[in-house]
C-alpha cells in the first residue's frame, strides 16, 4: 500500500463537527445568550416603568454592595442582600442534604426490587412532573395550613386542640421545598445504584467491613456520579426557588429568588435584578466547583 | 452416603463441619438448592465441591461463607458454630468467581481493604500487601486500577484480597473459569503451590472434572443438592459410588447384566468375574476406556466384539467396540508413532478388562 491515501479518521472528524454544528450552535447561542444580556443589563440604567436606559453605568453593581441611606446620604454595606443570599443558601443548602438523606435509601429502595416492582415505583416518583409546580406547591399549602387536612384530622383525632401552625414558616418552606426537588435527586441517585454490583457488597462484607464500611468505602464512591448529579439538579433550582418559599412562607422571610423577581416587577430596577442574578450564577458555580471536589476527596481512596 | 475410605479421619483436625444443612429458596415454586448435606473439610486440605450445573456448588460456598443462612442444619468452624454469625464476622475469605474486584480502588488498596477493615496497623497493611504482591507476582502493577489490568491478573489480585487478611479458610468459586486453557493450567499449578505455601484449608468450586482431579486432596461429587461421594482423587476416580458419579468423572463404559453367584451375565451373555458384595438381580457396571484392552479373538476368556470406529485424539485413539447384542464399548489405545494403533474398523477383536477395574455402580 504505496499510495497515499486522505487520512480516514481526519475526515471523520470533520464530518462529526460538521454534524453536530446546529446543535452546537443553538447550545451556545441559547445558553450564552441570555446570561450575556444580564451581564449587559446589569451595567445600564434602570428605566422608569422598569425596562432599562442604554447608559453605561455601575450603579446596580455598586448597590448590590453598599447602600445609601435615603435620608443622610451616607455608605452603609447592603447587609440585607447579604442576608437574603445567605438564607436561600442555608435553605438550598439543607434542601440539598435533605433530598440526599431521603433520597439515597429511597434510591436504594428501588434499586433492590424486582424489575416489574422498580418500574412502578420510578412511575410514582415522576408522577409529581406531570402537574404544574404552582399546582403542587398549593397542594401542600392545603395540607398543611390551619384549616388544612393534616391540621383538621390531627384536631379529629385528638391529638392536639388547636392547630399547629406549620405553614408560613421556615419548615414549611423546607418541607415544600424537599418535596418538590426529591425526585430530581432519586433519579440519578437510581440510575447510579441500579449499575452498582451487588457482589461488590458481599465481597465487602466478606473482607470484614460492617454496613458502615461498606457504604463509605465501596458503595458510596461508585455511585457517587449519580450523587453528583442529584446534588447539582436539586442545589441550582432550590437556590433560585422562589413559587416555594413564597407560597407556603407567606412572603415573610425573601428568598434571593423572590428578591430577583421583584427587582424585575414592583422594584423596576431591572439592572439590580440582573447584577443579583449574575452574582447568583457566579455563587452556584463556586459552590458546585467546591462540592465536586470536595466530593472527589473525601471518597478517593484508590 | 459419605463414603469414606481414609481410616484417619476422626485423628485429623476438621476445619469445616457441614452438618445435615439444608437450604431452600423461597418462591414458587421453592427451589431445595442444598438437600441436607453433610460433609467435614479437614484442616489445612485442598477440598473440592465438583459437580454439574445448578447442583448447589455456589449454595453451599455462600452458605460457609454467611452471604446466607440454612434453612436447617448447622455450620461448624473449629467446632464453634458460625451459623448465625454475618460475614464480616467469620475469618472465612472468598474469591468471587467474577472476582468482584472494588473498580474504584488499585490493585493495592483492593488487597489492603481486608486489613483495613480488620483495623490493622498501617506499617503492618503496606507489608502484608507487598508481601501478597510478591506471592501473586504483581508489584509492578499495584497501582493500576482494577480495570485496567487483564482476567488473570484479576483473578490474581482476587486472590492475593482474599489472603492477604489469613483467614482459616478460603473458598474459591471457580474462579479459573473465565481464564483460557494454558492461563487456567498455570493458575491451577499457582493456587496448589499458595495453598502449600500458606497452610490456609481451600474450599474449590469447579464443575471440570480434569481440575478437581489434579488439585484436590478430596473431592465431594455434587448432584442435584446432595453430597454423593467424598473421597481422594484416586478414589473418586476408580470406586465411584454410583452411576451418576462413575458417569460425571472422567468417560466410562457402563454395562447392564443380572447377578449369577459372584459374576455377572451382561446382555451380550459374557461372563464378568465382579466382586458383587451381597447383590443379586440386575446390576450395573462400569469400566474406563483405559482399563479395556484388546486381544486376539480366540484367547482365553476374552470378549468378541468388533471394531466400529476409531478416533484419533492425539497421544490416545478411542476405540469403539460393539459386542454381540449391539452394547458399546469405547477402549482408549495408546497411538504409535505413525498415529496408527494397528487394527482397522470392522476387524474382529477379542477384548478383556484389567484384573480389578470392573466396578459395580448399582442396579
Ligand atoms: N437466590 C436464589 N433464589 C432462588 N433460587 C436460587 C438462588 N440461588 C440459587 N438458586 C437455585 O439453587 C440451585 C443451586 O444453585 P447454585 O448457584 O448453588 O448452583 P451451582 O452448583 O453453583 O451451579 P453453577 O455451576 O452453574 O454455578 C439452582 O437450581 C439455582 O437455580
Ligand atoms: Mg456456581
Amino acid at each position: 500500500m504505496a499510495t497515499v491515501k486522505p487520512k480516514p479518521a481526519a475526515k471523520t472528524e470533520r464530518s462529526t463537527w460538521l454534524l453536530t454544528a446546529p446543535a452546537l450552535v443553538l447550545l451556545t447561542v441559547a445558553a450564552t445568550g441570555p446570561l450575556f444580556i444580564m451581564l449587559i443589563y446589569s451595567f445600564l440604567e434602570p428605566g422608569q416603568y422598569g425596562n432599562v436606559v442604554w447608559k453605561f453605568s455601575t450603579k446596580a453593581w455598586f448597590n448590590v454592595i453598599l447602600q445609601r441611606d435615603i435620608f443622610d446620604g451616607t455608605l452603609t454595606w447592603a447587609d440585607a442582600h447579604l442576608t437574603i443570599l445567605w438564607r436561600s443558601v442555608k435553605l438550598a443548602m439543607t434542601t440539598t442534604v435533605f433530598a440526599v438523606l431521603v433520597g439515597f435509601p429511597t434510591a436504594w429502595f428501588i434499586a433492590t426490587r424486582t424489575p416489574r416492582m422498580r418500574l412502578f415505583m420510578l412511575f410514582l416518583i415522576t408522577i409529581p412532573f406531570w402537574t404544574n409546580l404552582l399546582i403542587r406547591t398549593f397542594a401542600i399549602n392545603q395540607i398543611i395550613r390551619n384549616e388544612g387536612v393534616l391540621n383538621s384530622f390531627l384536631l379529629w383525632i385528638g391529638v392536639i386542640d388547636a392547630p399547629i401552625q406549620i405553614i408560613y414558616s421556615d419548615f414549611a418552606v423546607f418541607l415544600g421545598m424537599t418535596y418538590v426537588y426529591l425526585p430530581l435527586m432519586v433519579l440519578p441517585l437510581y440510575a447510579a445504584i441500579d449499575r452498582f454490583d451487588m457482589r461488590l457488597l458481599e465481597a465487602a462484607y466478606d473482607l470484614y467491613a460492617n454496613r458502615w464500611q461498606a457504604l463509605r468505602r465501596v458503595v458510596l464512591p461508585i455511585v457517587k456520579p449519580g450523587l453528583i448529579a442529584g446534588s447539582i439538579l436539586v442545589f441550582i433550582p432550590a437556590l433560585g426557588a422562589y413559587v416555594t418559599p413564597r407560597i407556603l412562607g407567606g412572603g415573610r422571610n425573601m428568598m434571593i429568588g423572590n428578591f430577583i423577581d421583584l427587582q424585575f416587577g414592583q422594584g423596576r430596577n431591572w439592572p439590580l435584578g440582573a447584577a443579583l442574578s449574575v452574582i447568583l450564577l457566579i455563587f452556584v458555580t463556586s459552590m458546585l466547583i467546591l462540592y465536586v471536589r470536595f466530593v472527589n476527596r473525601s471518597t478517593d481512596n484508590g | 452416603m459419605n463414603v469414606n475410605s481414609q481410616p484417619d479421619i476422626r485423628s485429623e483436625a476438621i476445619a469445616v463441619d457441614v452438618d445435615r444443612v439444608s437450604k431452600i429458596f423461597g418462591g414458587e415454586p421453592p427451589v431445595t438448592a442444598l438437600d441436607d448435606v453433610s460433609v467435614a473439610i479437614r484442616q489445612n486440605e485442598f477440598f473440592t465441591l465438583l459437580g454439574p450445573s445448578g447442583c448447589g456448588k455456589t449454595t453451599l460456598l455462600r452458605l460457609i461463607a454467611g452471604f446466607e443462612p440454612p434453612t436447617s442444619g448447622s455450620l461448624r468452624l473449629g467446632g464453634r458454630d458460625i451459623s448465625r454469625l454475618p460475614p464480616n464476622k467469620r475469618p472465612i475469605n472468598t474469591v468471587f468467581q467474577n472476582y468482584a474486584l472494588f473498580p474504584h480502588m488499585s490493585v493495592a488498596a483492593n488487597i489492603a481493604f481486608g486489613l483495613q477493615m480488620l483495623g490493622k496497623p498501617k506499617a503492618e497493611v503496606r507489608d502484608t500487601v507487598d508481601e501478597m504482591l510478591k506471592l501473586v507476582q504483581m508489584e509492578a502493577l499495584k497501582n493500576r486500577r482494577t480495570s485496567e489490568i487483564s482476567g488473570g491478573q484479576q483473578q490474581r489480585v482476587a486472590l492475593a484480597r482474599a489472603l492477604a487478611p489469613h483467614p482459616e479458610v478460603l473458598l474459591l468459586d471457580e474462579p479459573l473459569s473465565a481464564l483460557d486453557y494454558k492461563l487456567r493450567k498455570e493458575m491451577q499449578i499457582e493456587l496448589k503451590r499458595l495453598q502449600g505455601e500458606t497452610g490456609i484449608t481451600f474450599i474449590f468450586v469447579t464443575h471440570d472434572q480434569e481440575e478437581a482431579l489434579t488439585m484436590s486432596d478430596r473431592i465431594a461429587v455434587m448432584n442435584a443438592g446432595k453430597i454423593l461421594q467424598v473421597g481422594p482423587p484416586r478414589e473418586i476416580y476408580n470406586r465411584p459410588v454410583n452411576r451418576f458419579v462413575a458417569d460425571f468423572i472422567g468417560e466410562t463404559n457402563f454395562l447392564t447384566g443380572t447377578a449369577q453367584g459372584d459374576a455377572v451375565r451382561i446382555s451380550s451373555g459374557h461372563m464378568i468375574a465382579v466382586p458383587l458384595d451381597g447383590r443379586t438381580g440386575d446390576v450395573t457396571l462400569t469400566v474406563r476406556p483405559e482399563q479395556v484392552r484388546l486381544c486376539p479373538v480366540d484367547q482365553d476368556g476374552a470378549l468378541h466384539a468388533e471394531i466400529s470406529d476409531l478416533v484419533y485424539f492425539g497421544t490416545d485413539t478411542h476405540c469403539h467396540l460393539a459386542l454381540k447384542d449391539g452394547t458399546q464399548i469405547v477402549a482408549r489405545l495408546q497411538s504409535l508413532p505413525t498415529g496408527e494403533v494397528g487394527y482397522m474398523r470392522g476387524q474382529a477383536v477379542g477384548l478383556r478388562f484389567e484384573p480389578g477395574a470392573v466396578q459395580v455402580v448399582g442396579a
